[in-house]
């Protein structure tokens, strides 16, 4: 937990082509992580999440405009050539997608989409890597990986395809890895078990970890410091801990309001922050956050809000941080 | 041993479409459209083959003397107005226009994978060269570009042949590009670049295997195109030159005598219908059986 971060990001804006024109995406994200150190990404479906952690794996489209800075180790990425990335991705920096079923090439047995980075990466035989690649899968826990090594992609289960494709991200035993909605799509019973395979796998071999997840409560258990993300800012950020503690931001507030709770009563409405995530065409000037906020002013719409802190390394981008913590009580 | 049995087990409940080898044959042989078309092809085919070693008459042999005879034990179709065999004429004039199709398909398929594939790896300006070169190419008219090169490498089966793969080039180049970019937008496109792939790699082990199937079928309608287009150029005198008997040069010879003898029209009008008929069901059946929603029934 100590000395220069791995992986540190600053200031990292990206602007993306829309079919309504190009429009900036993700806004002044900065972070830095050192091994072993989990952050966490959180915010509705829409909020830059996933472009963010693309922008760090240098697989935006060609069109994107990346500004800022992201450094692994000594390497500026920002700006990188595509031959220098491939030598990177899969092999120091690393990526788990939402969808299982389609992350995997349905053409391809699973034992050679998880030796292939071995290959490629390292100077190992075939040999080699087939038994290496066996040896992962039985990690990740996949029922009887050796004899299954040869088998196609579609004779899994969902939760099974999705813990080859940690097999696969994890290959080459990456520093850095981004994890986006890897439980999204998965059953609710299995979501609980690949979460801890992946926190399981991060603490053996000390990784850094980004966890993207639009639930709350995934976040909750499983990074140390967290995110929120609205109309591409980080509007809050902090301890886990701290930012559950004390909310700051009334979008914080209302994503903790709208979670959907265990043992509520069949047929209750959820309550929703009004309105929806704008497109990027039609964020608003100011504070991303304003139409749909409770407690906007004519003032929040003027310029982005600048970060408040409002505790030990816990930064709100709000202006009315004294009357949104004010209530304090916001969780009960 | 019980452990492989419930693994196999599990793996086929999963997905029927386990072992698709036999899967695929089961359902091709209930398919209507797959059989007949492949009959047909099959008979095209077969009857080139059987030409190579063996044919009634010469196809070749000249016999004024005999001309335009009715079919007879001899001649099963009659003879043409230089008195060659029907039949023989019909077997030979086959392989030249499988000769056609694989040429002119080669041609097309080659160069028209090649660039679609590029194109949709590469975008950018790359891919907008592409795209306006083999636009540039399809608005040029087939039969134009035929004569154009005819003129410069002089009539015959091969610059015909060329000029219809040429032709065919930019239809490759679409159908590739298109299919290819949807694979491109796929997540397992992006997880593999994600693994550290470069797009070399990603086209070879990603894109064209899945794009196979589509290639195909395309390939399949091509080939009764080619084969048409040559027949119309050797009708019009462009495509194969006499003596080498093909089934456009005897529609060519056959209509001085549309009015004496019909049916000398009727045989490679219908051998053509034949082949481009056999073609396109074959097409229709492969892009059903291939389609992979309808063959892994989730
Ligand atoms: N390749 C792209 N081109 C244009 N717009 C995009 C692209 N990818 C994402 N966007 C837009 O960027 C915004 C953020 O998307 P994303 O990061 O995927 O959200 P999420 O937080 O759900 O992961 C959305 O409005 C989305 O429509
Ligand atoms: S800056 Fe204004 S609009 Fe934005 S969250 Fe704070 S109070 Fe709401
Ligand atoms: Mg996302």
């Amino acid at each position: 937990m100590s000395g220069a971060p791995l992986i540190e990001v600053k200031d990292l804006g990206v602007r993306l082509n829309t079919s309504r024109g190009p429009a900036q995406a993700v806004r002044g994200v900065s972070f830095a992580l050192r091994r072993g150190e989990t952050l966490g990404l959180v915010g509705e479906s829409g909020c830059g999440k996933s472009v963010t952690a693309l922008a760090l794996m240098g697989l935006l489209p060609e069109s994107a405009v990346i500004s800022g800075s992201i450094r692994l180790d000594d390497t500026e990425l920002v700006e990188l050539p595509d031959k220098a990335y491939c030598k990177l991705r899969g092999n120091r920096i690393s990526m788990i997608f939402q969808e299982p079923m389609t992350a995997l090439n349905p053409m391809h047995t699973i034992g050679h989409q998880v030796a292939e980075p071995l290959l490629r990466h390292t100077g190992v035989s075939a040999a080699e890597a087939r038994q290496e690649a066996i040896a992962l899968l039985d990690r990740v826990g996949l029922p009887d990986a050796a004899k299954r090594i040869d088998a196609y992609p579609h004779q899994f289960s969902g939760g099974q395809r999705q813990r080859i494709t940690i097999a696969m991200a994890l290959a080459c035993q990456p520093d850095v890895l981004i994890a986006d909605e890897p439980t999204t799509a998965l059953d609710v019973t299995i979501q609980g078990q690949i979460l801890d395979l992946i926190a399981g796998l991060v603490e053996e071999r000390g990784m850094a970890m980004i966890l993207i997840s639009h639930d709350l409560g995934v976040i909750a258990e499983n990074v140390a410091r967290m995110m929120v993300m609205y109309g591409g800012t980080v509007v809050e950020s902090g301890e886990t801990n701290a930012v559950f503690t004390r909310m700051g931001h009334p979008y914080t507030q209302g994503l903790f309001r709208a979670r959907p709770r265990l043992g509520a009563r069949k047929g209750t409405r959820l309550k929703t922050i009004a309105g929806t995530v704008p497109e990027l065409a039609d964020l608003p000037a100011g504070c991303s956050f304003a139409d749909r906020c409770a407690i906007v002013e004519q003032r929040c719409r003027v310029a982005l809000p600048a970060v408040v802190d409002v505790g030990a390394s816990h930064g709100v981008r709000c202006i009315r941080t004294d009357v949104s913590m004010a209530a304090g009580d916001v969780g009960a | 041993m019980s452990a492989p049995l419930t693994a196999s087990a599990a793996a086929a409940a999963i997905a029927p479409g386990a072992r698709p080898a036999t899967g695929f044959w089961r359902r091709a042989l209930r398919h209507r459209s797959f059989v007949l078309g492949a009959g047909l092809s099959l008979l095209v085919l077969g009857a080139a083959l059987l030409s190579l070693v063996w044919t009634p008459w010469s196809a070749y042999d000249i016999d004024v003397a005999s001309k335009l005879h009715p079919p007879s034990a001899a001649h099963w179709l009659g003879t043409d107005v230089l008195g060659r065999d029907i039949v023989s004429l019909l077997l030979v004039g086959a392989r030249s226009t499988i000769m056609v199709g694989v040429i002119a398909v080669g041609i097309g398929l080659t160069f028209g994978v090649c660039l679609g594939l590029i194109a949709a790896a590469r975008k950018g300006w790359i891919e907008e060269l592409i795209m306006r070169l083999s636009d540039f190419t399809f608005a040029f008219p087939a039969v134009l570009s035929a004569i154009m090169l005819a003129a410069v490498a002089g009539p015959g089966m091969l610059t015909s042949t060329t000029a219809i793969g040429i032709f065919q080039i930019p239809t490759f180049v679409r159908v590739t590009r298109g299919s290819a970019n949807a694979i491109w937008a796929r997540e397992f496109v992006l997880a593999a670049r994600a693994a550290g792939k470069g797009s070399f790699r990603i086209t070879i082990e990603h894109v064209l295997p899945n794009i196979l199937s589509i290639l195909i079928v395309q390939a399949t309608i091509q080939f009764a195109l080619a084969i048409l287009a040559e027949a119309a150029l050797s009708y019009l005198g462009l495509g194969t030159q006499p003596p080498q008997p093909s089934w456009g040069r005897m529609l060519n010879d056959a209509q001085t005598l549309l009015f004496q003898s019909p049916m000398l029209a009727v045989y490679p009008g219908a051998a053509i219908a034949i082949a481009v008929l056999g073609l396109n069901l074959l097409g229709d059946g492969l892009r059903d059986l291939l389609d992979p929603r309808l063959a892994r029934e989730r």
